[in-house]
């Protein structure tokens, strides 16, 4: 089949490939793609916490301002008075500022080596069988979520763009009157729809992923595990886009 | 009971070499029965080329009984055709009907360059199964049957991945040109078995090591095991994902616990 372009190679045998110069472990897994899907799984599964946390936190809303502004305060407080106000806090921010920023430099540079590896497109349409629009779109969809984020700390964290279109001035420990404010203007609200369903559709190829890529397979469970990405994009999904839905519903207002 | 198909438009691609630009070649194929089969329709054609004084179409193929993993072709945009668990050598005409255009492209991957027309070199796997896909050779006589028992659903499992005959169809068909099946299939077949677990985790560390310097990686579409004419599980690339983590992680003088 071969022709002769192939280089003379050394014998190799998988005793002799053990001798080569060895980087410290966890970089030498992160040089593979394997090992960077490895990265992409552990920074996903942090940032699965991270939505999971986030939706049931903001759900306080529907109990009024004075139960949403005491969580953002018990979150400021954890594990005070054994840890200084916000140190806690401050390590799981930059816990996940981390987990991001490796789950998007391994997105990126797989996707390099994915373009390298079919320099050649196929000239005719691809039929395909099994990919999904999910599986096909998580490179957009996490772009969109990404860009999300940035806008969604501009407006609640930092109140660079909250009064914006809306009536009142920021106040940070307003949680309650912050977000109720933004998402009582129509494009901020509709934002929010757009990009949590994309984050649903993100979540419910890239939590399957997760097992697959950890190498979590076995006979027991590998029906579940395709329902258990499903459905925790659908419990993450049905309770962020509540939230702009009830504002503008005004079922929540100020 | 068997048809004559009428009126095919085949659009094959042809190129002279692994640098020309290539382009489809459109040809009508007046009736053939749907008995044949798709190499076999080739080979019309091909027949008819030479007849004019053109040059015949190049496509690989050897036992055309679907075992030996030679054959390829991109057949109207799926790897071996539209019919699941076949070889393009095993897929018959019945599976298209009168007036039906079919796209013939080569395997596309930096991986497998374009010898000419629709024949690819897949050395790359050759390279990967270099690098680890055997057991070092044992020296003396062939071991006496069953001196190592192996547990059934062990020894079946380890026969699934083995059925894995080389084609490249995963790698064709994965959207991202990764061949995590492939190496999947071929550290699965040893990795499984008793056998193989003295150099399994040198073993997974190699292939996939040697797999990276080819291929693309893997984002779990499944378009590969769909492709597969041995259907090969998915199961297999979890496999190596796991044994190329405890190849970093495990402390190997304790390989033998379990």
């Amino acid at each position: 089949m071969a022709t002769s372009t192939a280089p003379v190679r050394e014998p190799v045998t998988a005793t002799a490939a053990a001798s080569r110069t060895r980087k410290p472990f966890l970089l030498d897994l992160y040089g593979t793609a394997v090992g960077k899907k490895y990265a992409m799984a552990v920074s996903g599964i942090a940032l699965m916490g991270f939505v999971l946390f986030h939706m049931i936190g903001n759900l306080k809303m529907y109990f009024g301002a004075a139960d949403l502004n005491e969580y953002a305060e018990f979150l400021k407080k954890l594990l005070y008075p054994l840890a200084p106000k916000e140190s806690v806090l401050w390590i799981l921010r930059l816990g996940l500022i981390g987990m991001l920023a490796l789950h998007l430099h391994a997105a990126w540079s797989l996707t390099m080596l994915n373009r390298r590896a079919r320099p050649v497109r196929y000239q005719s349409a691809r039929d395909y069988q099994e990919a999904s629009l999910a599986s096909r779109s998580m490179r957009l969809s996490g772009i969109v979520v990404f860009t999300f984020i940035v806008w969604h700390l501009l407006d609640l964290t930092f109140g660079v763009v909250n009064t914006i279109g809306a009536d009142g001035d920021f106040v940070r420990a307003e949680v309650y009157a912050n977000v109720v404010r933004s998402l009582d203007r129509w494009p901020v609200a509709l934002f929010y729809v757009v990009a949590n369903l994309l984050l649903g559709l993100h979540l419910s190829h890239g939590v399957w992923s997760i097992f697959q890529s950890l190498g979590w397979n076995n006979p027991r469970f590998n029906a579940w595990r395709i329902a258990f990405a499903r459905g925790f994009a659908a419990i993450v999904v049905i309770g962020n886009v509540s939230f702009p839905v009830a504002v503008t519903l005004g079922i929540v207002s100020v | 009971m068997s048809h004559v198909l009428k009126n095919l438009t085949v659009k094959v691609w042809r190129q002279d070499g692994p640098t020309a630009k290539g382009n489809f070649e459109t040809h009508v194929i007046d009736s053939i029965t749907d008995e044949a089969s798709f190499l076999e329709m080739l080979d019309v054609l091909n027949e008819r080329l030479i007849a004019d004084g053109k040059e015949a179409v190049v496509f690989d193929h050897d036992c055309r009984e679907g075992i030996c993993g030679t054959c390829s072709l991109m057949i109207n945009g799926q790897a071996h055709g539209p019919q699941r668990a076949t070889t393009t050598c095993q897929l018959h005409m019945r599976s298209f009907k009168s007036n039906d255009t079919i796209v013939i492209e080569p395997w596309r991957a930096g991986a497998f360059p374009i010898v000419k027309d629709l024949m690819v070199d897949r050395s790359a796997f050759d390279r990967i199964v270099e690098s680890g896909g055997y057991i070092t050779s044992p020296t003396g006589g062939a071991p006496d049957a069953n001196l190592i028992p192996v547990p059934k659903p062990v020894a079946d499992a380890s026969m699934d991945s083995a059925a894995c005959i080389g084609c490249g169809a995963c790698v064709a068909a994965c959207p991202n040109g990764a061949a995590n099946l492939f190496v999947g299939a071929k550290i699965a077949h040893l990795n499984l078995l008793p056998q193989g677990q003295a150099e399994r985790f040198k073993r997974a560390e190699a292939m996939v090591d040697t797999m990276d310097e080819h291929f693309g990686s893997c984002t779990n579409h499944g378009e590969c095991s769909a492709a597969c004419p041995k259907e090969i599980s998915l199961d297999v690339i979890a496999l190596m994902n796991k044994d190329y983590r405890s190849a970093k992680f495990k402390n190997r003088k304790e390989l033998s616990r379990n």
